[in-house]
């Protein structure tokens, strides 16, 4: 009976947690502002119970997956019998209104975290971050039960058995990447309410940045690896062999990403040196504002892609209405209570300061450049002014240039120092990394190829420049200690994270660079025993067979591949899929990954005669890509669990320790 | 105060931008043009449905005014405006299909069951042409004029309303 009525219990749960979250947003906020703790103290209780309701209701769903009770129409719609369990349990966020649920729990899950995590703050300041995150929960779980209902059901004609689940959806890949991507969106709205708490209670200091910083690198960590794992995915299962395609879905992603790396930066000079404000609270509304926008663009049909969701104008509607009041509420609170005059810290114009300040202003160009590559196709369309379609020679043409100049600064900036920096020590010391990067990149691309080339030199003196740099600056760091050793550890977590990061953007920077320029992709057509070379492999087409998955009919090859003369031999076996449910193919790209080269062989079209068409593709570096967006990542997460932030204030410690 | 003022612009602007996206919101998405609007049909090469070893390209949609529908046999709303294309053709109008995403098996046995208003059928198993065309769905319908240039494009189904007020219209535009 119980388990009968799961959608019902999922769906009510779903209202309570609603009504929680009216109460953490309302009372708290007015509690705050009318200096009331009592009203104060619901925002903690509030932010736990409606995670658990939301996790109930995400369990209900989940369970209703897994029972395959196709009466309600999202499981029917979703996934059938014949899916395997962890295909189910993916399938829960692979469709509009699970992942709108998913979003839901996530956000829930960070305001119970900030909750429990953040009790040492000054209560009306928890009390207002933990009242927006309430306000922002009330929109979104208002949304799904008005619009996007998980909980439906068929009330007549219950379907047999359901849809199947979009192929392209049924990939390791893809279970991860969403959930990794609204992490990161929803963790900048723990920023947001950090910002928005702290205009409110007129407390823009050093505290809250400290406060602010952990949870922007955590979110920032989360959006970088979802952002890795998409062009990952797109990469092996789009069948293309690209990376990143400029996709007006991946520029959603990317945006809140560079304003978000502009925030991290931002916090650190506003946290070290109390300058740049008003800049920090208007970048983390602006990265939360994106990562919304970002939303609302895919999932009202506005912009067309290869990834957007079903339309539906009510739900844009929706959508809009929540980014319009959200955005246009904060930026009305930031106007009227931005500090008055940002009191006045003098630097440099050669200071790690003004550094910082020009790699904002870079990354603040990016945005634009792709935010404006984005819109205005649809801005001069609506204005009828033609058609344009903004392509990916627009975006490299501006970002790559743009790059190179931020990785300039980027190996200035952990060089120089606060407030001022004489340009003597600063080129006495980086002199010989900045001269071993243009040589080296200059000699590679001859030794490598044999052909010079300005863009393969570009990208690797780059990338060279910024890890050279930072070698110099540890080696100055350890140069006075008594032993290396002691050296390493007494540098902080902190500077440890800055470096992994840097050297993650470089690492990227060198696979980008290396894959874009030698990568060689043929079209050949190849039946048994043909043989056929490609950037000194040869690739023998051994046998051609028929196969039988859980839920699909493949026909597949196995090729053999060696290196040269090397008597090394291994196999790869790419498929052509299609699914029994939807009747829809896919190709099954066999890889051959490495960390200096992939090997790739799509299966094309069966050409009759018993031969078929492949696309054999060699990418030098590929690996590089996403090694460096983990390695970026760590370095987020490392300088989170820098001791700084765990620190305590005294006065809770002292209670402590009474008690 | 001035600085305040300036800084309420920022709410301002944001909210034009939402009103543009209101805008663009309200329109009907089936009028909406792709942005390959009288642009030269993409070129592509491919197989036809019928014919593994026949090889066509973009010159296939030259010399007479013709719709491209994009479908598949997977794709219900297409079964259901088959009459309506099959009307279209009985009126000497030339219509070429694109299978989307689909296997030669299935595409000729939905041929066979609901009819066949197409001179010919490009085979396109793995979505290539209907990515270059923008297509985020099928069924979808281009008209492309005698030289190659595309100047209508229908999203969605084709009812027997949309075929008297729209498609033949435009049909007769640009004959």
């Amino acid at each position: 009976m119980l388990m009968r009525i799961l959608p019902e219990i999922g769906h009510f749960a779903l209202i309570i947690a609603l009504l929680m979250a009216v109460v953490q947003a309302v009372l708290p906020l007015a509690g705050a502002a009318t200096r009331r703790p009592l009203w104060m103290a619901y925002a903690q209780p509030m932010a736990t119970g409606q995670f658990v309701f939301v996790l109930l209701a995400y369990g209900c769903l989940t369970a209703s997956y897994l029972m395959d009770d196709f009466s309600v129409v999202n499981v029917a719609n979703n996934a059938n019998s014949l899916l395997p369990w962890y295909y189910k349990l993916s399938a829960v966020w692979g469709n509009h209104e699970g992942s709108v649920l998913l979003w839901s729990l996530m956000l829930a899950g960070w305001g119970c975290v900030a909750a429990w995590w953040s009790r040492h703050l000054p209560r009306d300041m928890l009390a207002r971050v933990l009242g927006v995150l309430g306000l922002i929960s009330a929109g979104f779980l208002l949304f799904m039960l008005l619009t996007s209902n998980p909980f439906e059901r068929h009330l007549l004609d219950i379907p047999a058995d359901g849809a199947d689940l979009n192929p392209l959806l049924q990939d390791i890949g893809l279970i991860v990447h969403p959930p990794m991507l609204y992490m990161g969106y929803v963790g900048f709205s723990v920023v947001f309410a950090f910002a928005i708490a702290a205009l409110l209670g007129g407390r823009l200091d050093a505290a809250w940045t400290r406060w602010a910083r952990p949870w922007t690198n955590a979110a920032w960590a989360f959006l970088t690896v979802g952002i890795a794992l998409g062009s990952w995915w797109a990469y092996y299962e789009l069948g293309w062999g690209g990376w990143w395609f400029w996709d007006p879905v991946e520029n959603a992603s990317l945006l809140p990403w560079l304003t978000g790396t502009a925030l991290m930066h931002s916090l650190a000079v506003t946290e070290k040196r109390g300058s740049f404000k008003s800049w920090t609270v208007l970048l983390a509304i602006a990265t939360f504002s994106l990562s919304l926008m970002g939303t609302f663009l895919v999932r009202s049909g506005v912009l067309t892609s290869v990834h957007a969701f079903a339309n539906d104008p009510s739900r844009g509607l929706f959508i809009l209405v929540l980014l319009a009041v959200t955005v246009t509420l904060s930026l009305v609170v930031f106007a009227l209570r931005a500090p008055r005059v940002s009191h006045k810290v003098g630097f440099n114009w050669l200071s790690r300061d003004a550094l910082l300040l020009i790699n904002n202003g870079l990354l603040i160009t990016m945005t634009m450049t792709v935010l404006l590559g984005t819109l205005y196709p649809l801005i001069l369309d609506s204005l009828g002014l033609g058609k344009i379609s903004v392509g990916p020679p627009y975006f490299n043409t501006l970002f790559v240039p743009l790059t190179v100049i931020t990785c300039l600064f980027m190996g200035l900036g952990p060089a120089a120092r606060w407030k001022t920096t004489s340009p003597g020590e600063l080129l006495r010391r980086l002199w010989l990394a900045g001269l071993a990067a243009l040589v080296l990149g200059a000699l590679i691309p001859l030794v490598y190829r044999g052909e010079w080339n300005l863009w393969v030199t570009l990208g690797l003196s780059a990338a060279l420049w910024i890890v050279l740099s930072l070698v110099r600056d540890l080696f100055d760091k350890l140069l006075h200690r008594r032993s290396v050793w002691a050296g390493l550890r007494a540098l902080s977590l902190a500077y440890w994270g800055m470096v992994l990061g840097h050297l993650g953007v470089a690492v990227t920077i060198i696979g980008a660079t290396v894959v874009s320029h030698y990568a060689v992709e043929r079209n050949v057509r190849m039946s048994p025993d043909t043989r056929v070379e490609v950037a000194g492999y040869q690739f023998t087409l051994t046998e051609l067979t028929d196969r039988r998955g859980p839920n699909y009919l493949a026909d597949a090859a196995v090729i053999e591949v060696q290196r040269g003369d090397s008597q090394r031999r291994f196999l790869m076996q790419p498929e052509k899929r299609l699914y029994l449910a939807t009747g829809m193919p896919m190709t099954q790209v066999a890889l051959r990954p490495g960390l200096f080269r992939d090997l790739y062989v799509a299966m094309g079209e069966d050409l009759g005669d018993g031969s078929w068409a492949m696309r054999i593709q060699y990418k030098p570096f590929v690996r590089w890509l996403w090694l460096g967006g983990l390695l970026m990542a760590l370095g987020a997460v490392l300088a989170v669990a820098d001791k700084r932030y765990r620190q305590v204030r005294p006065a809770r410690l002292a209670q402590e320790g009474k008690a | 105060m001035t600085r305040r003022l300036l800084l309420l612009l920022l709410p301002v602007m944001f909210l034009g931008l939402a009103l543009f996206f209101y805008v663009r919101l309200s329109e009907d998405p089936t009028g909406r043009d792709s942005a390959l609007m009288a642009r030269d049909f993409p070129a592509f090469e491919a197989t036809t449905l019928k014919d593994d070893q026949r090889r066509v390209d973009q010159s296939l949609l030259t010399g007479e005014v013709t719709l491209v529908n994009v479908w598949g046999e997977w794709c219900p709303a297409c079964r259901q405006e088959m009459p309506q294309l099959l009307s279209l053709a009985d009126r000497g109008i030339r219509l070429v299909g694109i299978n989307y995403r689909d296997t030669r098996e299935k595409g000729q046995a939905f041929l066979d069951e609901f009819g066949d208003p197409f001179a010919i059928n490009i085979f396109d198993p793995e979505g290539e042409l209907g990515f270059e065309l923008g297509v985020i769905g099928a069924p979808e319908t281009f008209l492309v004029d005698a030289e190659g240039v595309i100047r209508y494009h229908h999203k969605g189904y084709v009812s027997p309303e949309d075929v008297q007020g729209r498609l033949l219209p435009e049909v007769a535009k640009w004959r």
